[in-house]
């Protein structure tokens, strides 16, 4: 087997598929960021607390009322989203009018009070979530052993991903919702219910983030602070996909994952960085992101 | 409430006043406990408020009341940060007249609080950092540290899977002075003991969660030890995730620091097995379920670790000290305090009786512990079976070996 600086093919090829489904996280969640900064205007930094939450509501539905991790798939996702729902009704909403930069604080600060909750509750070292029955295991690749349950987790990822922009770009709802964007006093006067559709959009990216949260917790620890891991990461996906862009989310959350990947083999104390490195070299050559419209 | 010009002056006029009363804090008999650690990050439940509690746990055992002294205790959030350790730590002994600092875990911070108290002469009991340095070439006359140390792990758990045959290595390696402490020990028994070390994977802290990637390649060398040099909620996932890529099947995980905390997040199922080192465990004897009794109530989610029953030990032989050399001449002076606490032998009802050496290490016993299966534990929180006592004598690293400036001066 041939081998690339020094490392082994299947070694190679393996992080490139851990890369991607790393890459899937990522993408599911700056897909929630970018449809709620898309449509709201809203820098949400709770959106790791949401995917937190996520992973908690599914704990919760498993210890407490014995409900397992399929239907916690489907119910997480709605009663974080039932949750974002109340949130954009009574808090957010009255931000539109205010600079980027209160959303920004009042999010933060709203990550803070709910990863404090938990953390009261529920200690710092985490819960431990099995892998359901069905998904355990893993398949031998040839060039690597691949759990079956980080397969399941790129098909879903990819899945959600596609419905997503398939939603957004391509229905009725979806160009209303564009549309409410652009000029909503034009769209409410054609008689539609703009603010309703605005709540149901946060209340939709922060469902996606709580999704994302439940196909996590078999995973990593459910624990308080994982969602703030994730989300500065995940905020420079948004910003080098550009910020608002479905589409752009969708690819740089899967190649920045890979990216992440390789310099996991290559120089693994840089993986935390490396991000940050290529979003200043994309502001640098596109201030408005690889896919977003320069304004 | 109406405000007049003369009560905004008058009290204009108090806030003048207040910054000069203070200095007078440091002298007024009554003794004040710091304790500082990690309240909200990934070692929050290695320490943390349970670290408060067994501090407060000891005030109450050692009747400190009833003694006639006057003990407050503070606690503080250094958010795993040298510069916040040691910024908290000089305005509590600057501006609160804080005597002691006891606990401070992550070890880039404990050497940075360990310093301040040095020059500060206050008295410091570290237990929550690993890092053998501190008992090293940056040991103080100030410092003692109490529950564990890297040495004592590597030699403990790395030196019992060498001689299980666990020969070849792969490290994985939390990017800070702990971890590379830790790999660095254990790299030298497991070579001592004719072992080889075939690579490792130096990973940021604590921006990881993921540790797929270092498991393949680690999985790639064959090594039939994964050495974790790592902690916490770190070492969690590391587990969680090694089970998930069947890495287990072939290799040993030797987790090198590991406390009851996070056996009690991986569950059972996930981490029966695994042999690690603490010098503390609640179900030992009857003295430590009598302690573990005392304190349940008040840290509602956790049995006590070696850590914080260390903070509890801690604070019972440093109160004992003050009583016995008088609370003026304990608040006068840190070094001379840690130098009483030294003389006198320790005894509690978490470690027993021990005894501090002139470097500051407390030689307690180290315990190598197995993990029982879940159909092997018998009650909540009955995790461990005991395999090997190493007493203190031989636990730590012994004294000539480590470069302490005290003893050669």
């Amino acid at each position: 087997m041939f081998s690339l600086f020094g490392v082994p093919a299947p070694l190679l090829f393996g992080q490139l598929l851990l890369g991607l489904i790393n890459g899937g996280f990522y993408a599911m969640l700056s897909l929630g960021l970018a449809v709620i900064f898309g449509m709201l205007n809203i820098i949400n930094f709770a959106h790791g607390a949401v995917f937190m939450m996520g992973a908690f509501v599914a704990w919760m539905l498993l210890n407490y009322l014995g409900i397992n991790y399929w239907f916690a798939l489907l119910l997480a996702p709605l009663i974080v989203g039932a949750f974002g729902f109340v949130l954009e009704k009574t808090i957010i909403s009255r931000l539109y009018k205010l600079d980027h930069l209160y959303g920004l604080l009042l999010t933060f600060g709203l990550a803070l009070v709910l990863e404090g909750l938990f953390r009261n509750g529920y200690g710092s070292s985490g819960m431990p979530y099995q892998i359901p029955a069905v998904l355990s295991g893993a398949v031998n690749l040839g060039f690597m052993f691949l759990p079956i349950y980080r397969g399941w987790v790129i098909v879903a990822a990819l899945v959600v991903c596609i419905a997503t922009w398939m939603l957004i770009e391509k229905t009725k709802l979806g160009s209303l919702l564009r549309a409410a964007t652009e000029n909503p006093a034009l769209v409410q006067a054609f008689g539609v219910n703009v603010p309703r559709l605005v709540t149901l959009t946060f209340a939709g990216g922060v469902a996606l983030a709580a999704f994302a949260g439940v196909l996590a917790a078999p995973i990593y620890s459910v624990n308080p602070n994982m969602g703030s891991n994730f989300i500065n990461t995940v905020f420079a996906v948004v910003v080098i996909g550009g910020m608002g862009s479905i589409f752009g989310a969708i690819v740089s959350g899967f190649g920045l994952g890979v990216i992440e990947g390789l310099t996991k083999v290559f120089y693994p104390q840089a993986s935390d960085t490396v991000i940050f490195v290529v979003m200043v070299l994309v502001l640098l050559t596109r201030p408005a992101g690889l896919f977003g419209k320069a304004t | 409430m109406k405000i007049s010009r003369r009560t905004l002056l008058g009290a204009t006029a108090a806030g003048a006043v207040v910054p000069w009363a203070r200095p007078a804090r440091a002298a007024d008999g009554v003794v004040r406990i710091g304790v500082l650690n990690d309240q909200s990050g990934p070692y929050r439940d290695v320490s943390g408020l349970n670290s408060v509690a067994c501090v407060r746990q000891a005030l109450q055992d050692y009747g400190a009341a009833t003694r006639g002294m006057t003990v407050e205790v503070l606690s503080a959030d250094h958010q795993n940060k040298p510069d916040v350790g040691a910024g908290i730590a000089r305005q509590w002994f600057d501006r609160d007249g804080v005597d002691m600092i006891i606990d401070v875990p992550t070890s880039s911070v404990g050497l940075a609080v360990a310093s301040v108290c040095r020059e500060k002469n206050r008295a410091y009991i570290n237990v929550g950092a690993g890092t053998a340095e501190l008992t090293g070439k940056q040991c103080a006359p100030t410092t003692i540290h109490w529950a564990y140390d890297t040495w004592m792990l590597a030699h403990s758990t790395g030196g019992a899977t060498v001689k299980a045959g666990g020969d070849t290595w792969y490290f994985l390696t939390a990017d800070y002075v702990f971890g590379h402490d830790l790999e660095r020990q254990t790299t030298g028994f497991v070579t001592a003991a004719g072992g080889k070390v075939l690579g490792h994977s130096t990973y940021p802290f604590p921006s990881t969660t993921d540790f797929s990637s270092f498991l393949l390649q680690a999985q790639a060398t064959g090594a039939k030890v994964l050495g974790l040099a790592n902690a916490g909620a770190d070492t969690v996932n590391s587990i969680k995730q090694a089970h998930e890529f069947g890495l287990t099947d072939k290799t040993r995980i030797a987790a090198l620091l590991m406390f009851i905390t996070d056996v009690h997040a991986l569950g059972l199922a996930t981490a029966q097995g695994l042999v690690l080192t603490e010098s503390f465990y609640w179900n030992m004897n009857e003295k430590t379920r009598a302690f573990a009794m005392r304190i349940k109530d008040k840290t509602p989610n956790n049995m006590p670790n070696m850590v914080q029953a260390g903070c509890y030990a801690g604070t019972i032989h440093y109160l004992k000290a003050v009583a016995d050399m008088g609370v003026a001449a304990a608040k006068a002076s840190g070094a001379a305090t840690i130098a009483r606490m030294k003389a006198m032998p320790t005894e509690d009802d978490a470690f027993g009786t021990c005894h501090i050496r002139e470097d500051g290490r407390v030689l307690v016993p180290a315990y190598l512990f197995e993990v029982k299966s879940p159909s092997e534990s018998k009650e909540p929180w009955d995790y461990y079976k005991l395999l090997v006592t190493t007493p203190g004598a031989e636990a730590f690293r012994p004294l000539a070996d480590g470069n302490c400036p005290l003893i050669h001066a």
